[in-house]
């Protein structure tokens, strides 16, 4: 295999192992832009997942699995919500409370339902998003360089890869060219100024952790029935969390979000890939240090590598109108 | 013929048992401006937020133009013409003006249209009002009266009639606070409606046409600016006669107690902000420290009180040094009889989640009256605090309620009864009255005077000239960090405001 290969076949797989950072980060995104911390990323990942798979192999539909996969995590979002918006509760304690609940009750239902020890049967071709061959791929394959870019690279990928990376500038004009976007950065910053311009805050927070809850959700899907052909207990494995540090390292901007999963996704890829290979100077790495490397550069790039990032001022303080 | 623009009639409001408005009638004539004075606590932001639909009225009437109005929400408030510039503004700090403007107020699901709009419409406000501001800059880069300016436009871009702006100058320099009044008047010439809420009555003297006063949710009367004074207004605010002015006897002035010598003190960024500055402090006199604030005053009693490090110089109390390293003991220096009062109550003069009679013993914990071996003694402390509301009439009288729950008048109460019963030496005292009731500033004026006569050195800064020219027996004003002169308190406004403003020492003396 030529070192071409090498780099296209990493490429392929940093944006594979990138999509569900960037479909929770972006989530993450719309709900603190709008003054709602969400650390209940990953919980509702997981159990958008679980739902997705469940329902996908009961009903035989990758896309009743997907409806599933929204409904349950827009459900939980809804519930944090609830918690924090209406009733001004502490954000970190509700959205800790739904990680707790959907580690549980993933494995307990999938158990009760499918008896396979937390997993759900195996999912069909039909029941999965199946790869996208786009137009002319096979065609230009073999055209040096640009061939297989192409139609390795940028082809052959799940329709929810495509929905992930178009949602990058789909939330940039979202959030910079709409009046929902300028009021939902706006109760981010200063609710007390939404309020008193006549806009509802606690409706603009609420429509902001469903756009969370949907992501997510899309998120979790990709996971079960993209990446694998079903659920498996806690598959998440701390993705929401490192979406965070991706949305903190982006400084709350949609592109930036891309950039910071797609650098988390290379050095997944780059550590599958390394597994096992002597790298030059060094020597053999052990496979566990390769595996925490994502971790590692996580630690590091929020210790301050990456300068001020300040977050949405009213970020994480409930609402309440003064006298 | 003069039309009301408001009639409230019969309005009135609770808070649980707190009745903030009673049976307010007020009528606002069209193309005027009206003040609207009272306490804190009187109820006139009460009043307004039901007015501007922040708060629903209990019971009573609103009319606008002579129609009877609906105010439910903030919306409703605009739709009828009322526009509202708040104490704190309702600005998005890292928004643009234009941002800013439109928001609440787009014209459409897509913000290009709305952007265009209201830039052509700001350029039309700027022309008619004369109010300038870059339309793409950020709020946060702005200075304060620019801010200001910008909620004013956000209210006219609205469509308002009817301005309500309350307390505007609390964050404004006396230049800017002219040039707000400027656009005031402007804006009445023009038709507009202005009410006015402050507690300042200066300003209601200065540009009102009418003005109502209000005390304890009340309103106790409205008057013709032109045939009412000072001195009514204050007395139906308070209730009773109040001193504008505390009547005081010759100072006796004792031996020195604190003694600052070429004192130099740099701020974080190591500008110098204190610059070889001296002066006695005596035994028996008041002190006063005039200037413009940011003008070295808040970094130089920062250093007498050990909690900024000097960079060269020396303090003495009573004769024996104080530690400029930035190293000293708040603590010890109290035990030797320095009492501090900081200018910033809320975050370094009081711990506002704590209760009443936790922070009337703050800094003093550890002394044996409050402690009962090694724990303290909660009865000692509590019959403590009692003694201290009594004696400065702390209201509401309850030990055990929060601090941020008392008006900011109360607090300082709360601060001042804390240091002054210790029975100090030596008292520093930093803004005493700021944010502070009328009535209120009568008693801290009358306790500051009782210790000097008791013989105590009291050091005062303040930036209220009026404040410095009653109390103090002698007058220092600052200016960039140096003391630029010394005049006795019978020096006049306008000399000491020349001193104030850097103007050369001998165009001011004579």
């Amino acid at each position: 295999m030529s070192f071409f290969d090498v780099i296209i076949q990493t490429l392929d797989s940093t944006i594979r192992l990138s999509v569900p950072l960037l479909l929770a980060c972006l989530a993450g995104l719309y709900s603190e832009r709008s003054g709602i911390f969400d650390i209940g990323l990953e919980g509702k990942m997981l159990a958008a997942a679980f739902a997705g798979a469940a329902a996908a192999s009961v009903f035989h539909s990758a896309w009743i699995g997907l409806g599933m996969a929204i409904l349950v995590s827009v459900s939980l979002a809804l519930v944090h919500g609830f918690a924090s918006i209406t009733h001004r509760g502490n954000q970190i304690v509700s959205g800790l409370a739904i990680n707790f609940i959907a580690a549980g009750s993933t494995i307990i239902l999938g158990q009760a339902w499918f008896q396979q020890g937390g997993r759900t049967p195996a999912l069909a071709p039909n029941e999965r998003f199946e790869a996208i061959t786009l137009p002319g791929a096979e065609a230009v394959r073999s055209v040096p360089i640009v061939g297989p870019i192409y139609s390795e690279l940028l082809s052959g990928h799940s329709l929810l890869v495509y929905v992930a990376f178009l949602a990058v500038p789909f939330t940039w004009w979202v959030l910079f060219r709409t009046r929902f976007g300028l009021r939902l950065r706006a109760v981010g910053e200063n609710p007390a100024a939404v309020d008193t311009a006549g806009i509802s805050v606690a409706w603009l927070r609420y429509r902001a952790v469903i756009c969370t809850g949907i992501l997510t959700a899309i998120a979790g899907a990709y996971l079960s029935m993209v990446q694998s052909g079903g659920f498996v207990k806690d598959m998440t494995a701390g993705k929401g969390y490192i979406a965070l540090a991706a949305l903190i390292f982006a400084k709350w901007r949609p592109v930036n979000a891309m950039f910071a999963c797609l650098l988390f996704g290379f050095l997944d890829a780059l550590a599958i890939r390394l597994q096992g290979a002597p790298l030059p100077v060094i020597g053999k790495v052990p496979v566990q240090l390769m595996q925490a490397l994502p971790y590692i550069l996580t630690v590091i790039l929020l210790a301050g590598f990456i300068g001020k990032a300040i977050p949405p001022r009213a970020g994480g303080v409930p609402y309440v109108k003064e006298r | 013929m003069a039309e009301a623009a408001i009639e409230l009639i019969g309005i009135n409001k609770s808070f649980g048992a707190v009745r903030a408005n009673r049976d307010i009638n007020l009528e606002i004539t069209r193309g005027t401006i009206h003040g609207i004075v009272g306490e804190n606590g009187a109820g006139k932001s009460t009043l307004m937020s039901i007015l501007y639909g922040f708060y629903q009225a209990d019971s009573g009437e609103i009319r606008v133009n002579g129609k009877p109005a609906t105010i439910r929400t903030s919306n409703d408030a605009i739709a009828t013409g009322i526009g509202m510039v708040h104490q704190h503004f309702m600005l998005v700090d890292n928004f643009t003006v234009l941002e800013n403007i439109i928001l609440g107020a787009e014209s459409d699901a897509l913000l290009k249209s709305s952007i265009a709009k209201a830039r052509s419409e700001l350029e039309r406000l700027e022309r008619e009002y004369g109010l300038e501001v870059d339309p793409d800059a950020i709020i946060e880069e702005l200075p304060v009266g620019l801010q200001q300016r910008v909620e004013i436009l956000k209210a006219l871009y609205r469509g308002a009639e009817i301005l309500i702006l309350d307390e505007p100058t609390g964050v404004l320099t006396p230049a800017e606070a002219d040039h707000l009044f400027r656009i005031l008047k402007q804006l009445k010439d023009q038709g507009k409606t202005i009410v006015l809420i402050t507690h300042k009555l200066r300003e209601i003297m200065a540009i009102t046409d009418s003005v109502s006063v209000m005390r304890q949710g009340t309103m106790v009367a409205t008057r013709e600016t032109k045939k009412t004074t000072v001195e009514e207004l204050a007395e139906l605010m308070v209730g009773r006669r109040v001193l504008l002015r505390v009547e005081k006897g010759e100072a006796k002035a004792g031996e020195v107690k604190l003694s600052v010598k070429n004192l130099v003190v740099k701020d974080q960024r190591g500008v110098t902000m204190v610059d070889d500055v001296s002066f006695d402090v005596r035994a028996g006199e008041i002190v006063g420290i005039a200037g413009v604030a940011g003008n070295g005053q808040s970094e130089l009693l920062e250093a007498i009180s050990g909690i900024r490090k000097a960079v060269s110089g020396s303090v003495t109390l009573d004769g024996k040094p104080i530690d400029l390293t930035g190293a000293a003991d708040p603590g010890e220096l109290r035990q030797r009889g320095l009492a501090h009062v900081p200018e910033d109550r809320h975050h370094v003069g009081l711990v506002l989640a704590f209760e009443e009679n936790e922070n009337s013993i703050l800094g003093y914990h550890n002394d044996k009256r409050y402690l009962k071996g090694p724990l303290l003694d909660v009865d000692a402390i509590m019959a403590d605090a009692k003694d201290k509301i009594a004696k400065y009439d702390i209201r509401p009288a309850n030990p055990r309620l929060k601090t941020a729950n008392f008006s900011g008048g109360n607090q300082q109460k709360i601060v001042l009864a804390r240091e002054i019963e210790q029975d100090p030496g030596v008292l520093i005292v930093g803004q005493p009255t700021r944010g502070v009731d009328v009535g209120a500033i009568e008693f801290i004026h009358k306790r500051l005077i009782a210790m000097r006569d008791q013989g105590k050195a009291v050091l005062l800064v303040s930036v209220e000239l009026d404040e410095i020219r009653s109390l103090s027996d002698r007058i220092l004003v600052m200016f960039a960090g140096r003391v630029v002169g010394e005049r006795g308190p019978e020096a006049s406004e306008g000399e000491l405001g020349l001193l104030m403003a850097g103007v050369e020492q001998k165009e001011a003396a004579e």
